[in-house]
């Protein structure tokens, strides 16, 4: 909660995750003069770097180099990864992982002490450090309990962000809404960190947490920020059917079989091969998470996966693991299975489909985290530095959070070091203004539109156009639809006019941001015509190097999005095909 | 007992009723593992008081035996001793928890130590049954 | 698909408009792979989108759906409908937490006792990042995992009679996550924590329902974590006034 400052400070983090968390730690140590504030909808432990599972990659060891993390990723990303970021990148992970080593994330370890690391998907050498199979979990609870070592950084808790104050084209705080007595207040700051997530919830099916709907990407996009290549929405090949709940890569990074209902291994025929009994990097089910998933639903279309209630599936066979190193190094897929399917891997395989899981692009920022806009920094999911490009690898996601999240946290103290305070009397009348467009907006009219309703409509769009293979004539239709809605929503009818946590109220508010999002998905994919990592065109089937080597860029008008680009950055490594 | 909390207007202060341990099997064990205390707390004053009739002479001692076979004191030493019973199995099923003993540097897995633990128990008992019915 | 239903009674509690918490029946679908948090999402989506309730990762790992279910602590994203026919259910807010509005608590009180034990590494000198890992070994590790578990759901909290008359004692998983990082042997603040931990109120307040362990869905076992922090420091406070120059640690 505020200092004695009110509601003044240096330096603002939005979202309490790995990234935020980071940032207000970098920020802590960047300076001691600095008041740090991290505002968050919900409180920091409960943010969705807790879900993740498998890792966090980083060169650990001598078998490993620089070169070849950086590689790896590039190739990854189907060329679309700014070299540059992805060296600094690899450069600052290894410090970083020993950094949250030093603040007591308790990594698996090798017999001799050593934090131990795990092969994973897309990665040439096993660099992937874990605990156990709760490594966001251990990530996010070791940072938020260093976090409560540094008395400057003062919390929100349970606060929601509904706009960028922006003064002389230069951000100057948010308005927040306090969930415990829904009042609204402007909280003035010399720079803004937005570390609020990715947008899972744009669709129907997916690992990602209900808290997970863009909220930040959308107040940057609506304050004039571009948000980059959001067309690329990666599909993890191994989720719980009907729930959506992740099972991590690390399962076959530990050696567990993708299996058809013919019991066979039918990665091999889709240039994976050949099938060998210990897993082999890159090969097989270490394949990168866009081409297992497109194999699974060609294995679909030649009728070879299950049938069930919650559509089609595959098996994850971990039996041939044995219960011990299940035991040790997946304890958590264990209980996920038992608990939601109802099945213990040790005696069956697991059912698992692709699954909505990242995605690769947010608020544009460069290479120090710093937005289009002054006094903005992103990091994190929420934002597109660039090291992910049109396909993210697995384990580096964490890694990302703590590289740029530190990055941007730093350079964002030090531009609220330079900066004066901005002046918090026009401040206050703006966020009354703010108060009074929300109750206007939603408390006191009487709309005929339900929230559940024009959220489940944009989900279902969503899923058609902009699934695993995506064509014009379906995306065309779901951005029509996604207009439609843009309009019904302003028809919103809210039972709920309470002030004390009214949640109604930020499930709308989520909505709103959910729609913007989905709509530069649905345009910047529609305008790319070429298949690229994640975005695979069934009517442009070909990597288009000549025309789309570049970044999408999407800008907001009164309309839906305007999409520009920008060039992709290559230093040492030219495009080539992309096989494995 | 600690200070009481300051309570913020607008919050439901829930208030745990006296009976709350009737709400459970555990609370309910727990209390009678609590009461137990004062049945073994009568019977350590009770057989104090035997000490000191023993120390005043065999007249003395008998009186006061013959004080304990009334009906009531029978009835209240077999109550006493389930307590008893019943307080050293709930002790023993802690010691697992409890201490964590290790060998090497692998722990020694608790249900093991309570085991060992029942068995020491068990042994001493007879150690002593074995001393009581020879002498 | 079927046309079973099941009816839900819910805690309602306006803050301003009741005095006090009242419960309310819904009626909702009965689906076998339906948990208890998809019924309120059901409620709160089609039938009274009044109903305030905290939820997020419905994988059982961010701990923001705790709740009592026909009076036990429970994750709600992990209590399967099935488990409870044929109703009706009772959803409750935590027990022994002021109460916000309908099943939302307060953990103000939580994030400050959390803050007090210290819950971070402490080191009389920090190693630089340069110099690398500190070196530990699987069995080092495997002292505290346990203890690292804990995913703040309070459920502990709401199972501790002890917590509901006493509201300052520290509770369950704030001496866990402390007992954590002093089994942890790259810590080096157990004579920090102490203060905190022998207090009058912190696990001395215990008198050992063992409920929290009972409760707890991870499996942190805070009960053994408390008992085994009297031990040490009982242990400590005989060594020191055996030996007033020194004890352990």
């Amino acid at each position: 909660m505020p200092g004695e400052d009110g509601y003044q400070h240096d330096l603002l983090v939005i979202g309490g995750g790995g990234a935020g968390l980071r940032a207000a730690i970098a920020a802590a140590e960047e300076s001691n003069r600095l008041s740090i504030a991290v505002l968050s909808k919900v409180y920091p432990m409960r943010s969705h770097t807790v879900s993740a599972e498998g890792g966090t990659a980083a060169v650990m060891r001598d078998d490993d180099s620089l070169d070849t993390h950086a590689k790896d990723t590039i190739f990854g990303s189907d060329f679309l990864a700014d070299q540059d970021v992805v060296e600094t990148f690899v450069r600052e992970a290894p410090g970083e992982v020993i950094q949250l080593e030093h603040w007591g994330c308790p990594w698996s370890r090798d017999p001799d002490g050593r934090v131990s690391v795990r092969p994973f998907g897309g990665m040439t050498v096993n660099r992937t450090l874990y605990a156990a199979d709760k490594t966001g979990f251990h990530m996010l609870h070791s940072l938020f309990q260093t976090s409560l070592k540094y008395e400057k950084i003062v919390r929100y808790d349970e606060w929601f962000a509904t706009s960028l104050l922006i003064e002389d084209g230069t951000v100057c705080g948010v308005t927040a809404l306090n969930l415990h007595d829904g009042r609204m207040r402007p909280i003035v700051a010399k720079a803004v960190i937005m570390c609020t997530g990715g947008a899972g919830r744009i669709f129907p099916f997916t690992t990602n947490a209900a808290i997970k709907t863009g909220d930040g990407m959308a107040l940057a996009y609506r304050a004039g920020v571009p948000l980059k290549d959001m067309e690329f929405v990666q599909y993890h090949p191994t989720g719980l059917p009907g729930t959506g709940i992740l099972i991590t890569e690390a399962a076959r990074g530990e050696g567990g079989h993708l299996k058809n209902k013919d019991g066979y291994r039918y990665l091999q025929d889709y240039g994976l091969g050949p099938p060998t009994d210990t897993p082999v990097h890159r090969k097989m089910e270490l394949g990168p998470r866009d081409i297992l998933s497109r194999c699974h639903i060609q294995e679909h279309q030649k009728g070879r996966t299950f049938d069930g209630p919650y559509g089609h599936y595959v098996h994850l066979d971990l039996r041939h693991l044995g219960e011990k190193l299940i035991d040790k190094n997946l304890p958590f897929v264990r209980e996920l299975a038992r608990n939601y399917v109802g099945i213990d891997p040790v005696h069956e395989p697991i059912p698992v489909r692709p699954v909505v899981h990242y995605m690769m692009g947010g608020i544009s920022t460069d290479i120090t985290g710093k937005t289009s806009l002054d006094g903005l920094y992103a990091a994190g999911e929420a934002a597109c530095v660039s090291i992910n490009g049109a396909n993210r690898l697995g384990s580096n996601s964490l890694t990302e959070l703590l590289v740029f999240g530190a990055r941007a946290g730093r350079s964002a103290a030090r531009h609220a070091l330079e900066r004066a305070a901005p002046r918090s009397n026009p401040l206050a009348q703006l966020a009354s203004d703010e108060r009074r467009r929300l109750d206007q907006r939603f408390l006191r009219v009487d709309g005929r539109e339900k929230i559940a309703d024009i959220r489940e409509e944009m989900q279902k769009a969503m899923e058609s156009g902009c699934g695993i293979y995506r064509d014009r004539a379906t995306m065309e239709a779901t951005c029509q639809t996604l207009a439609k809605l843009r309009e019904r929503f302003a028809h919103i009818s809210l039972a709920d006019k309470d002030a004390v946590f009214n949640t109604e109220l930020i499930a709308a508010l989520e909505l709103e941001c959910t729609l913007e999002v989905a709509e530069t998905v649905a345009r910047s994919a529609l305008a790319r015509e070429e298949s690229r990592g994640s975005h695979t065109r069934t009517d442009f089937p070909k990597r288009d190097d000549a025309r789309f080597l570049k970044h999408s860029l999407a800008y907001r008008t009164p309309d839906g999005p305007r999409i520009e680009y920008l060039p992709v950055t290559i230093t040492r490594w030219p495009p080539e095909e992309r096989k494995y | 007992m600690s200070e009481p909390r300051v309570e913020r207007p607008g919050l439901y202060y829930p208030k745990l009723p006296t009976t709350w341990w009737l709400r459970n099997t555990n609370y309910f064990l727990f209390m009678l593992r609590e009461l137990s205390s004062v049945f073994i707390m009568v019977f350590l004053v009770l057989f104090l008081v035997e000490l000191y009739r023993l120390s005043q002479g065999p007249k003395a001692y008998g009186a006061y035996l013959e004080t304990l076979r009334a009906p009531g004191w029978i009835v209240f030493h077999v109550v006493a001793l389930a307590f008893a019973l019943y307080h050293s199995v709930t002790w023993f099923k802690l010691s697992g928890v409890v201490q964590v003993v290790r060998v090497g540097e692998r722990q020694v897995p608790p249900s093991l130590v309570t085991a060992a633990s029942f068995a020491l128990w068990a042994v001493v008992s007879i150690v002593l049954l074995w001393f009581m019915v020879r002498g | 698909m079927s046309d079973a239903t099941i009816t839900l009674e819910v805690t309602r509690y306006r803050p301003g408009h009741d005095r006090e918490p009242h419960p309310q029946s819904f009626e909702v679908p009965f689906q076998k792979d339906w948990v208890v948090l998809d019924a309120l999402n059901h409620i709160k989506d089609r039938i009274d989108g009044t109903l305030s309730y905290r939820w997020s990762c419905r994988m059982g790992v961010c701990g923001s759906c705790g709740m009592m279910v026909n009076g036990v602590p429970k994750l709600t994203c992990a209590a399967f409908l099935r488990d409870y026919r044929p109703g009706p259910i009772r959803v409750e807010p935590l027990a022994n937490f002021p109460v916000i509005r309908d099943l939302v608590i307060a953990l103000d009180d939580f994030m400050e006792k959390l803050r007090r034990v210290k819950p971070w590494i402490i080191r009389a000198e920090e190693k630089p990042v340069s110099e690398g890992e500190y070196r530990q070994t699987p069995a080092q590790l495997e002292t505290y995992k346990q203890f690292s578990m804990c995913i703040n759901c309070m459920l502990c909290y709401a199972a501790c009679p002890v917590y509901g008359l006493a509201p300052a004692f520290v509770g369950p998983a704030a001496i866990a996550l402390a007992y954590r990082y002093n089994l942890d042997s790259r810590d080096e603040g157990y004579r920090l924590r102490e203060p905190v931990m022998s207090d009058a109120v912190g696990v001395w307040e215990c008198t050992f329902v063992g409920e929290c362990s009972v409760v707890c869905p991870k499996g942190v076992d805070p009960a053994a974590a408390i008992q085994r922090s009297k031990l040490a420091g009982a242990t400590d406070w005989l060594l020191s006034m055996v030996m007033p120059w020194g004890g352990r640690r």
